[in-house]
C-alpha cells in the first residue's frame, strides 16, 4: 500500500535530514569555542570591507568586523532571546491554559476572554506597536513577542483539558481522592507536553523570524549587537558591491528556522499529534 | 446501623426533568444490592450522587451515619477511600498516557501513608502492586504496560484491582461486565464475588442485566424513571407478587 510506504519512509529522511543539521550545528559551535578569536565589535578601519580569506573566512564587515565571528556570536543573541521568549510564553500560558479548561466556568472565561483580546491582533503589528511604544530594544521586543504568543498555549492546553476532563479516567482520580493539583499534573500533564513541544518548536522558528525582521528594521537589537537581523540592516548600503555581507546572515537565519521546523515535524510524529489533513 | 442509608433522595436536571424521586434504601455492611432498570433510568445518576459527583436536591445520603450531602470537596476526603467505583468502559477508565502501574498506584499514592490495611501485607510498591495484580489474576507483568495493550477484560480486573486496594467498605459496580465478551462477563463477576468475601466489601452493584444481578446480590432494587418499582430478596425473584414491571424485565431473560 501506498501509505504505508510513504509512512515509513518519511520520518526516515526527516530524521537523516535532522542529523544533518544537528551535526552541523555541533561542528559550528566546536568552532565558535575552539577557533574564534576576533571581538564581534572592535572597529577596525584598515580591514574593512575584505573578501573571504583564511584570516577571515567570510570576510569583514564596514567597520572591519570578521563576519564569521558576528554571524556566530549572534546565534546567542538570535536563538537565545527566541528561546527565552519561548520558554516565557510557554510558562505564562500552559498553566493558564490547564487553569481555565480544568476548573471551567468563571475561570475559563475571563482567561479566554483575555486570550481572545490579544488574538484579535496580528503578532506582528502588536510587536511593531508594542516595541514602537515601549522603545526600541531587545528587552521590549521580548516583552512584545511573549505577550502575543502565550496566548496560542493557553488555547491548544485549554481546548486539550476541556476535551480530557470530563473522561472517565479524571471522575475515577477524583474518586481516588487525587486533589486538583495532583489530576492537573499526573493525569492531564502528559495529554498536553507532546502537542506543547511540537507547537513551541514550529513556533521558535517564528519567533527567531519575528526577533530578525523587527531587529533589521531597527526596533530590536541595537547596533553593535551582532543580532542576524540587525547585521542585515547594517549591510544593507553594500548589497551592490559586497553581497556577501547581506547573504550569511540571511542563511543563518534560514539554516535555524529550517532545523526549528525539521524539529518540529520530527517531534509531531514522535508524538503521533494528529495532524489536520488538507484532502 | 446501616453501612450506606438513602433517604428520600430526589434529584432535577436544570431543565425541569426529575431524574431520581424520592429513592430510600439501605445497604448493610458485606452485602450486595443489585439495581436493576432499563438504560435512561437514572441508575449511573444515583452511583454518581452516593459519590458526591454530583448533587442531590432533596433528601439526605447517610455513609456509616454521616450525611456526605453538601460536603466540599476537601471534607469529603476522608470518605473518597471508603467508597470507589468500578465504571462500565474500562477503557476509558484509565488514562491511555500512563503505564498500568502509575493508575493501579493512583490510590495508595494519595492515601498509602494511613492506609491501614487488613489483607494487603507489603513491604514496599513494587510488591503491593504484585499483590493486587495477583488478587485479580493478573501477571505482575502487565503493570508496566500501557492501557491500549490490554484487552478489555484484563483491563476491568485492573479497575477492580485499583478500587479494591484501600479495601474500601463500599464499591458502586456500575455496569462492570456491560462492554465485555460473555467469556470475561462470566469470570469478572466470579471474580468480584470471590472478592466480597475474602475483603469483605459490600457492593451497589448496577446494571440493565437481570440475570447478572440475580447471580450477585441479597437483594434487588429495580428502578424505572427514577422511582424505585419493585424491592426484593434473591430468593423472591420469581414470586407470584412481584411488580408487572418486574415480571416484564424476567420475561426479557428468559
Amino acid at each position: 500500500m501506498e501509505l504505508s510506504v510513504s509512512k515509513f519512509n518519511k520520518p526516515t529522511y526527516k530524521t537523516i535530514g535532522l542529523l544533518i543539521l544537528l551535526g552541523t550545528t555541533a561542528a559550528v559551535a566546536a568552532y565558535a569555542f575552539l577557533v574564534l578569536k576576533y571581538d564581534p565589535s572592535f572597529v577596525n578601519l584598515n580591514e574593512r570591507l575584505l573578501p573571504m580569506s583564511l584570516e577571515h573566512p567570510l570576510g569583514t564587515d564596514h567597520l572591519g568586523r570578521d563576519v564569521l565571528t558576528r554571524i556566530l556570536l549572534g546565534s546567542q543573541l538570535t536563538v537565545g532571546y527566541g528561546l527565552l521568549a519561548l520558554l516565557a510564553a510557554v510558562a505564562i500560558g500552559v498553566p493558564c491554559g490547564i487553569l481555565a479548561g480544568f476548573k471551567g466556568g468563571f475561570l475559563d472565561r475571563f482567561f479566554m476572554r483575555i486570550a481572545d483580546a490579544f488574538q484579535s491582533f496580528p503578532d506582528t503589528i502588536v510587536a511593531i506597536v508594542l516595541s514602537g511604544l515601549l522603545g526600541p530594544g531587545i528587552d521590549n521586543l521580548l516583552i512584545a513577542i511573549v505577550m502575543v504568543k502565550w496566548v496560542n498555549y493557553a488555547r491548544l492546553v485549554r481546548s486539550i483539558v476541556s476535551s480530557e476532563r470530563h473522561k472517565d479516567y479524571i471522575t475515577m482520580a477524583k474518586i481516588n481522592g487525587l486533589s486538583s493539583w495532583r489530576i492537573m499534573s499526573k493525569h492531564l500533564f502528559p495529554h498536553i507536553i507532546g502537542h506543547v513541544l511540537v507547537l513551541a518548536s514550529l513556533d521558535l522558528g517564528k519567533i527567531i523570524l519575528l526577533i530578525s525582521s523587527l531587529s533589521y528594521i531597527g526596533l530590536g537589537s541595537q547596533p553593535p549587537a551582532p543580532e542576524w537581523g540587525a547585521m542585515l540592516n547594517d549591510a544593507r548600503p553594500y548589497f551592490q558591491s559586497v553581497p556577501s555581507l547581506m547573504v550569511f546572515p540571511g542563511l543563518a537565519i534560514v539554516f535555524v528556522v529550517l532545523l526549528t521546523n525539521l524539529l518540529g515535524d520530527y517531534l509531531r510524529d514522535k508524538f503521533d499529534v494528529k495532524k489536520e489533513l488538507s484532502s | 446501623m446501616s453501612l450506606l442509608e438513602l433517604n428520600n433522595v430526589s434529584k432535577t436536571y436544570e431543565n425541569g426533568d426529575a431524574v431520581l424521586k424520592n429513592i430510600a434504601f439501605s445497604l448493610e455492611k458485606k452485602e450486595c444490592v443489585g439495581l436493576v432498570g432499563e438504560s435512561g433510568c437514572g441508575k449511573s445518576t444515583l452511583a454518581r450522587c452516593i459519590l458526591q459527583l454530583a448533587s442531590i436536591d432533596e433528601g439526605e445520603i447517610l455513609f456509616n451515619g454521616m450525611a456526605l450531602q453538601n460536603k466540599n470537596e476537601r471534607n469529603l476526603r476522608p470518605y473518597r477511600r471508603n467508597i470507589q467505583m468500578v465504571m462500565q468502559n474500562p477503557a476509558i477508565s484509565l488514562n491511555p498516557k500512563l503505564k498500568i502501574r502509575e493508575s493501579l498506584l493512583d490510590p495508595y499514592y494519595q492515601y498509602g501513608a494511613q492506609a491501614d490495611l487488613r489483607h494487603f501485607q507489603y513491604a514496599n510498591e513494587a510488591d503491593f502492586a504484585k499483590q493486587l495484580m495477583g488478587a485479580v489474576e493478573l501477571p505482575i507483568a502487565l503493570a508496566d504496560r500501557y492501557p491500549h495493550e490490554l484487552s478489555g477484560g484484563q483491563k476491568q480486573r485492573i479497575t477492580i484491582a485499583r478500587a479494591i486496594s484501600l479495601e474500601p467498605a463500599l464499591i458502586i459496580l456500575d455496569e462492570p461486565t456491560s462492554s465485555l465478551d460473555i467469556l470475561s462477563q462470566a469470570s469478572i463477576l466470579k471474580l468480584l464475588n470471590g472478592l466480597r468475601e475474602q475483603l469483605e466489601l459490600s457492593y451497589l452493584f448496577i446494571s440493565h442485566d437481570l440475570s447478572a444481578v440475580n447471580a450477585m446480590s441479597q437483594k434487588i432494587l429495580v428502578m424505572k424513571e427514577g422511582s424505585i418499582m419493585d424491592r426484593f430478596s434473591r430468593e423472591e425473584l420469581f414470586f407470584e407478587n412481584r411488580h408487572s414491571y418486574t415480571k416484564e424485565l424476567i420475561s426479557l431473560y428468559q
